[in-house]
């Protein structure tokens, strides 16, 4: 922990992404490949951003209320994923029936 | 509001800065582990977009100064081994620094 005494920090003012000084155990440092999905991820993101539907802010935002549980059980891209489809629906660009409707397609489909 | 870059703090290079203690909600740039922390600004970053702003859908206009500021290993972590000399830098907007 660092040299400030943290008594005065309010529990709800740490999210868990501000992580710096807490246990975290080794760094895996391990290479990953990135896979097809998380390039579209990726390129969406990009396309969102420039065209201005919203900002790396706002999906760093939403990231930063996934919830303790979600935050670390999911990887970086499944992250930003929850966080899209979050400001697509804040920005109403999609809706949340939308949404839920395509997704149980397919899953029916049997798809990834 | 947020100060605008006109009347912002304006820091230079080698000045003593405190960040300030502060504990809101929202999305906020500067980790929790420095606030209070005292360090050196290591430069001008000149006027970024205000991303405590931008988080909720707003301009993040006025733009705010942002200083790259170094702080100490050791006046951090109590038990820091490595070499005195050993600093971290952050960017951390002006709003969260005052005069130390």
């Amino acid at each position: 922990m660092a040299n400030l005494p943290d008594d005065d920090v309010p529990e709800l003012a740490r999210g868990i992404h501000d992580m710096g000084g807490l246990p975290g155990g080794a760094v895996d440092r391990h290479e990953h490949a990135v896979t097809l999905w998380e390039k579209r991820v990726d390129a969406l993101l990009v396309l969102l951003t420039r065209k201005d539907v919203f900002s790396v802010d706002e999906l760093r935002n939403a990231i930063e209320r996934l919830g303790a549980e979600a935050y670390t059980s999911m990887s970086y891209y499944e992250r930003w994923t929850a966080s899209i489809a979050w400001n697509l629906m804040q920005r109403g660009v999609i809706t949340a029936d939308e949404l839920g409707r395509r997704m149980a397609e397919i899953e029916a489909e049997g798809r990834q | 509001m947020t100060a605008s870059v006109a009347t912002a703090k304006r820091f230079k290079p080698g000045e003593p800065v405190r960040v300030r203690r502060a504990f809101p909600p929202g999305h906020i740039r500067t980790p929790i582990y420095i606030r209070g922390a005292e360090g050196v600004i290591e430069r001008d970053c000149g006027d970024c977009v205000n991303a405590e702003e931008r988080a909720f859908g707003r301009s993040g206009l006025p733009k705010l100064p942002l200083y790259r500021v170094r702080f100490k290993q050791r006046q951090i972590w109590p038990d820091y081994a490595g070499p005195a000399n050993d600093s971290v830098e952050i960017e951390i907007y002006a709003n969260w620094l005052e005069r130390a």
